[in-house]
């Protein structure tokens, strides 16, 4: 179970792996996520499954080199078996015929964005998609994302590729063209505090999918726990998506930080080591 | 009834039984000192993950078995909420026999070596020894009698395995591998059923493994219980979240006759004060799944964990005595347990308590917090505590702490983790939509069969009871196995 059947480098650091795991394939639907450990003393940690083959019982996970375990992930290669891999977790996208629907991706959440681009454009809708990275060779999913998207528009920090500019700029420019109903806005959490004020700004309901810190991914620790309209909630098992207007957003960047210095370090100890 | 207390009558006179008996007399036997449990130092183990209690050693154990004067009418079973045949194991210590002391225990109980460490003796069977109840004197240390037996048995490398019926190719799921899971699919391995236990984890054990710390339930006890479950042909199957990795009705489509719900009451609660998702302020099931289960005290693992100088642990149940313990191991100078009610109150086992005193922890008692405090980076620095009073007593029969208006003070604090109370996890009711709950989101069953509103799923433990005990969890499971038994032999029919 759990073995690599392919692997492709989308740049250096962002790598697409379709791994066996037929009972998750069968059962996954857009917006779940799995939980994943490499080796026996690795952590636990979350990925979205960014597509699922039913037939040949695989799922799609994309995975950027962040931290330790992303690293030991993507070094891993066809043929080899990742230790744990738990899912499908969380509540699935609903997807619904609303007409044009806006679906924003920044980073490597254009990952996650590309099954529910898809599930949104398979339900009907007309699919306005915005995906935005710092440079050219962080744009990834770019002809998957094109495929479902009836427009699609590319923003790069430095204009090295696409318009030069924010993943908000890009969506004030749909904004003023098209009739968005609804709006989905996945990627780092900075981007997505501003990408959600401006869709509040023109009053569209807005979907936010987040990626906090997890350790079971099934309701059992509260490590991933945020605040939604002045309520805690776990994002493994109430979420991951909210309504966007609603999270708070600031608390979220704090607590994402609250492992950033062991972190940098177990990351420089695990360079180290590689070398 | 009638039945039990005959079968006990003959047992108790079997030749071996009466002749011990006679051996001392009762007088004698009543004037021996209850053993005293041998345990790792304070110091010492404080900087280690060393299991406190070491255990009895032969000599402790038969001399404290010399002590239980083998009643007529053996009170003490009726305080074992698996009735396990307390005098006849006692009797078998004392006289040698341990293999056999073993034995007697695991007719009624799957895990004894678990029980023997966890269970709360001084409620259940010791509260009810004739020793407490009459002569009142120290009870008979049953509780560490039955880890020696359990202990002695697995050290000797003679474990048996319980013997098995032939296949009768009916397969049953078990969801959730907590005691009560174990329990039901060692049960029921034993009546020829196939058995698959699905665990939603990387690990097998429920609470025994992500929540009791090392020092008090090594996992190898535990690993050890398992393997013979393994060996009477039970599967497992990890990474598995039933209702979320296949449907019950996948399940049934696999040929899955019929189900045990052991999932648990996973789900940790929060009090909903003001700043409680400060950085550095996590449930204890956060911090304890951290420790025992990602092993993040260990150099060469990758899960971290935040545990500073000055830990706080909000609560007063074995889980809050597991995480500040912990807390002390993991350098804390300050490990404080801060509990609304008083020391008395406590609902955490008295050796637990004991042991956290013994080891520095501080009791911060009649209080409660409020409000937490915060760096500009976010993390937790300070705690404002309100000072409580006990009133009248409220549903439970404890008395009910009510606030001091205008006590409030400020504690400095580094990590706090709070410990005050779980919820029953909600994935199985959530994916079968026809099974009944109760408004605490349990789910409700016959309370003699465990038969839930879905005639083919029985359920137990901490998902049918609320947040609970290892062995009322051990014996859901042994309950369920016998009524599902019962149930699909009438169907057949
Ligand atoms: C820190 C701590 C200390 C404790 N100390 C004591 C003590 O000293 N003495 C005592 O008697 N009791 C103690 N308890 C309580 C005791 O551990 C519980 O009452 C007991 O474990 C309950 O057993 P269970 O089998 O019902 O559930 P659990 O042990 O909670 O096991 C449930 C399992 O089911 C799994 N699961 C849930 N949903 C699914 C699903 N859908 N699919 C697959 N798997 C699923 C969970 O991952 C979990 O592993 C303690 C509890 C804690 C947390
Ligand atoms: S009540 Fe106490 S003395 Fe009597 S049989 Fe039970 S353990 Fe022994
Ligand atoms: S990751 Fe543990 S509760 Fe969500």
């Amino acid at each position: 179970m759990y073995k690599i059947i392919e692997k492709t480098f989308f740049s250096e650091n962002v790598v697409k792996f379709e791994i066996e795991a037929p009972r998750i394939a069968k059962a996954r639907r857009a917006g779940h996520f799995v939980i994943v450990k490499i080796g026996k003393k690795g952590e636990r940690f979350p990925l979205t499954i960014a597509g699922a083959d039913r037939v040949k019982g695989t799922i799609t996970l994309v995975v950027q080199k962040v931290g330790v375990s992303s690293r030991k992930l993507t070094a891993l290669n066809v043929g080899d078996h990742i230790t744990d891999l738990v899912g499908p977790l969380g509540q699935a996208t609903h997807i619904d015929n609303k007409g044009t629907v806006l679906a924003c991706g920044g980073g490597v959440g254009v990952a996650p964005l590309l099954p529910i681009v898809e599930a949104y454009k398979k339900a009907g809708n007309r699919v306005v998609t915005v995906i935005a990275a710092r440079n050219k060779d962080l744009i990834i999913l770019e002809d998957q994302i094109r495929e479902y998207s009836d427009k699609l528009v590319i923003m790069t920090d430095d204009g090295s590729y696409g318009q030069k500019g924010l993943i908000t700029d890009g969506m004030e420019q749909i904004i003023k063209d098209e009739d968005i109903a609804e709006a989905m806005i996945i990627g780092p959490a900075v981007m997505m505090k501003f990408a959600s004020l401006t869709t509040k700004k023109h009053n569209i309901p807005t979907l936010a999918s987040l990626n906090t810190i997890m350790v079971d991914g099934t309701g059992m620790c509260g490590a991933c726990r945020i605040t939604v309209a002045g309520k805690t909630k776990f994002v493994c098992v109430d979420g991951p998506e909210f309504n966007a207007h609603d999270v708070d957003f600031d608390e979220m960047l704090l607590r994402l930080g609250g492992y950033k210095e062991i972190e940098k370090e177990a990351e420089t100890d695990y360079l180290k080591q590689c070398e | 009834m009638e039945n039990r207390s005959e079968s006990l009558k003959t047992e108790r006179n079997e030749a071996w039984r009466s002749d011990l008996r006679k051996n001392i007399k009762a007088k004698d036997r009543t004037s021996l000192i209850r053993a005293k449990m041998n345990e790792v130092d304070a110091n010492v183990r404080i900087k280690s993950y060393v299991e406190v209690n070491s255990g009895l050693t032969v000599e402790q154990a038969q001399q404290e078995a010399a002590r239980c004067i083998d009643c007529a009418n053996p009170t003490c079973i009726n305080g074992c909420p698996v009735e396990i045949n307390i005098p006849k194991f006692v009797k078998r210590i004392e006289q040698g026999e341990f293999l056999e002391a073993a034995r007697v225990l695991k007719e009624t109980s799957t895990l004894p070596a678990v029980c023997g460490r966890v269970c709360p003796q001084e409620k259940q069977c010791e509260a009810n020894c004739f020793y407490t109840q009459k002569l009142k004197k120290e009870p008979v240390a049953i509780g560490y009698l039955e880890r020696f037996a359990a202990d002695y048995e697995r050290e000797s490398g003679q474990m048996s395995v319980p013997e098995t019926a032939t296949s009768n190719n009916i397969k049953i799921g078990v969801i959730g591998s907590g005691p009560a899971g174990l329990t039901f699919a060692g049960e029921m391995a034993k009546k020829g059923y196939s058995i698959t236990v699905f665990e939603a984890l990387h690990e097998i054990g429920g609470v025994l493994k992500y929540g009791i710390p090392e020092f008090r339930l090594p996992n190898d006890i535990v690993d050890v219980e398992i393997d013979n479950l393994r060996k009477m042909g039970v599967q497992f199957e990890t990474n598995f979240v039933v209702g979320k990795t296949v449907s019950f009705d996948d399940l049934k489509e696999e040929g899955y006759k019929a189900f045990f719900a052991g999932s648990g009451a996973g789900l940790p609660r929060f009090m909903g004060i003001p700043g409680e998702n400060y950085i550095g302020i996590q449930s204890s099931n956060e911090y304890l799944t951290r420790i025992n289960l990602m092993h993040a005290a260990e150099q060469d693992t990758d899960t971290p964990v935040v545990s500073g100088k000055n830990v706080m642990v909000i609560g007063g149940g074995n889980t809050a005595m597991d995480s500040v313990r912990t807390a002390k191991r993991l350098g804390a100078d300050r490990a404080m347990i801060v509990y609304r009610r008083g020391m008395d109150e406590m609902p955490a086992r008295k050796e637990e308590i004991h042991h956290a005193i013994e080891e520095g922890v501080e009791f911060i008692t009649l209080a409660n917090p409020i409000e937490y405090f915060a760096d500009e980076k976010g993390r937790v620095n300070k705690v404002k505590i309100q000072k409580m009073e006990l009133g009248e007593p409220d549903a439970s029969g404890r008395r009910r702490p009510v606030a001091i208006e205008g006590s409030e003070y400020l504690i400095e604090v580094s990590t706090v983790v709070v410990s005050v109370g779980v919820s029953p996890n909600p994935l199985i009711p959530d994916s079968l939509p026809e099974l009944t709950t109760t408004k605490w989101g349990t789910i409700e069953v016959n309370e003699d069969t465990l038969q839930s509103s879905i005639n083919t799923v029985f359920a137990g433990g901490d998902i049918v009871r609320g947040g609970a005990t290892v062995i009322l969890a051990m014996g859901d499971g042994r309950r369920a196995a016998q009524s599902m038994d019962n149930f699909l032999k009438k169907n057949e029919q």
